[in-house]
């Protein structure tokens, strides 16, 4: 006779409020970091042609 | 290529694809075929995003783009952060919470059935011509300088990819997609590596920079306000968000790509790590086409990098003595510019300001002078000038100067490259005929295993009909513009429809039916009559969409209003 599967342990609720990344676990650090790092890149590439000039 | 290249090519290829098959055999629902196993996490979901949009054509083409005109083009890419983040806060949070297989699935719950079919056909429409351009251009610049047969490269890779996408769905697509993507990335760095250990001797990157400066290749932002410029600061800030948005936030093949994650958050920080890594990722692409153009300084290029194409003309009895005009004057122009380079880095080295100066404005002349052979060779391919060698560049330095060896992984990334966007069309394209049609309108109530033998059925059905469209078309444009350009004439009205079910919520279907008609019609129009850059479009028929839909709802309340109210959080 085979013995009837225990049941699993109800798995956790995903808290998609939090992000589970280390330094930006709100989704608004998430977000602010996106947009801190897009600027930087355009200033980046602004001043690209200027410092080979 | 040689044997070594052809056995690293088709291992790599069809190992790929064997093994999604593999990892994706057994008992199938149409849930798990069209959606996934929905345990996707972030990274993979950000992988595959990638890879969707990151067909061969970015790989093969966008190089040519920055040898032939700079950096310029990264600015389309300015509006995909801004573009993502809408997309993870306003866009999928309503797609998960409403459960739906397809996009417009929303627009049939929050209109009415007629404008989610719609929102399906433009997607097909749109998604169906793309699709053949997808196989098309890779195959025509392969088999080109390769040697091969045009319609045997189509039929190979489309079998190929047909083949493992019906197998598995969406599920083979995800497998498949990281390492495909693993593939095309060391195939980059290997190129990028080799290129840079080619470039003359004492020539260092500062100098190598100091040049493409100088011809103005390291242009990336452009404040200029004339909107016939196609890529400035301002159409990638104010125009690309609205092709972006279409993009990421309503075309089937990205949308399927998110909606797998195993929650919100996976699927919010996939689309997270593309708004981080997409600009870093296109700009790095360009630079080594700008890399190409330094290198070619240097290294005498083809006047015409489609040399099969040019040797044709050569021989030619008609076209050989302006093709031996054409060379001449090219390689005199080449020989000074190459001198007249060398003596300006060394008047720098040296710190003698006026010999710099001197040999820099000689260099420029030499410049224009390239540049109205190379414009000369186009005349002499097309009379017209409607011919673009651009694609060829990035092929052509991999066939002459890289090892045996890197040729065959650089030729398994072009094709793992177009495979990968290939599969996630395809898996779309059925996912929404049969989602938004078959099942919808055409056969309702059959059982999910019949649903599931039509989709493997519409996914052969559309991989033959790309396949056919490939075989078919001719294109002028660089490759990575054309694709752009037939997006930017559909996804605005497509993002007009879900802009006014998001934040309009007293216009009703009927409104928007017909107001995304007439504005579908005003981009055609507007597209054949109006010389203005591409990306200006992308915001002037989603706005179009949304002022004539409420214009319609203003003007005929009873009939617009049948709208089915969702709640929006």
């Amino acid at each position: 006779m085979m013995k009837a599967a225990a049941p699993s342990p109800p798995a956790a609720p995903v808290d998609d409020a939090l992000t589970g990344l280390p330094g930006l676990r709100t989704w608004p650090r998430v977000y602010a970091f996106v947009v801190v790092s897009f600027i930087v890149w355009v200033v980046l590439l602004a001043v690209l042609p200027r410092l080979f000039a | 290529m040689n044997g070594l290249d052809y056995a690293i090519l088709l291992i790599t290829i069809l190992g790929i694809a064997g093994y999604g098959m593999w990892r994706t055999r057994g008992g199938q629902n149409l849930r798990g075929y069209l959606r996934g196993s929905g345990e996707t996490r972030w990274f993979a979901i950000g992988l595959s995003v990638m890879a969707t949009q990151a067909s061969a054509v970015t790989f093969l083409s966008t190089p040519g783009q920055g040898f032939e005109s700079g950096l310029g083009f990264v600015q389309i890419y300015f509006g995909m952060p801004l573009a993502l983040i809408l997309i993870a806060t306003a866009f999928l949070p309503i797609y998960r919470r409403l459960n739906v297989y397809t996009a417009y699935e929303y627009l049939g719950r929050r209109f009415d059935t007629k404008t989610r079919l719609l929102g399906a056909t433009i997607f097909l429409l749109q998604r169906g011509l793309g699709a053949g351009i997808t196989l098309y251009a890779p195959a025509i610049v392969l088999s080109t300088v390769m040697g091969w047969r045009l319609d045997l490269t189509i039929l190979c890779a489309g079998v190929v990819v047909i083949a493992y996408t019906v197998a598995g769905g969406n599920e083979a697509v995800n497998v498949t997609q990281k390492y495909q993507l693993a593939v095309i990335f060391a195939g980059m760095v290997a190129a990028l590596v080799i290129l840079l250990s080619r470039l003359p001797a004492g020539l260092g990157w500062v100098d190598a920079f100091r040049v493409a400066g100088h011809f103005h290749h390291l242009d990336a932002v452009s404040l200029s306000t004339n909107p016939k410029e196609r890529y400035t600061l301002w159409s990638g800030l104010l125009g690309a968000p609205f092709l972006m948005l279409a993009y990421f936030g309503t075309d089937q093949s990205q949308v399927q790509r998110y909606l797998g994650g195993a929650s919100l958050r996976e699927s919010r920080l996939g689309l997270m790590f593309n708004a981080v890594f997409k600009i870093p990722m296109q700009f790095f692409i360009l630079l080594l086409g700008v890399l190409l153009f330094v290198f070619y300084q240097f290294e005498r290029p083809p006047v015409f990098f489609n040399e099969v194409a040019w040797h044709d003309r050569a021989v030619a009895p008609a076209t050989a003595p302006r093709v031996a005009a054409v060379e001449q004057s090219f390689q005199a122009a080449h020989t000074a510019e190459r001198g007249h380079l060398t003596a300006w880095l060394d008047a720098r080295h040296r710190g003698d300001a006026a010999a710099a100066e001197t040999a820099a404005g000689a260099a420029t002349a030499d410049r224009a002078a390239l540049d109205a052979a190379r414009k000369e060779a186009r005349l002499v391919i097309d009379p017209k000038g409607r011919t673009n060698d651009a694609d060829y560049v990035f092929i052509g330095f991999i066939l002459h100067y890289l090892p045996h060896g890197l040729i065959g992984l650089l030729v398994a990334a072009f094709f793992a490259a177009a495979l990968s966007a290939k599969a996630a069309e395809l898996n779309a394209l059925a996912s929404s005929t049969i989602v938004d049609w078959y099942r919808h309108v055409l056969r309702p109530g059959a059982t999910d295993a019949h649903y599931l033998r039509a989709s493997k059925g519409f996914t052969i059905l559309w991989g033959v009909i790309s396949v056919t469209f490939a075989l078919s078309a001719t294109l002028v444009e660089n490759l990575i513009q054309a694709v752009n350009i037939i997006g930017s004439i559909f996804y605005p009205i497509m993002l007009g429809l879900f802009v006014v079910g998001f934040f309009l919520r007293w216009i009703g279907g009927t409104a928007v039916f017909w107001g995304a008609l007439a504005a579908q019609a005003l981009v055609i129009v507007l597209f054949l009559r109006w010389d203005i850059s591409y990306i200006w479009f992308n915001p002037i028929g989603c706005l179009a969409c949304v002022g004539f839909s409420a214009l319609v709802q203003l003007g005929f309340p009873p009939a617009a209003s049948a709208g089915q109210p969702l709640p929006t959080r």
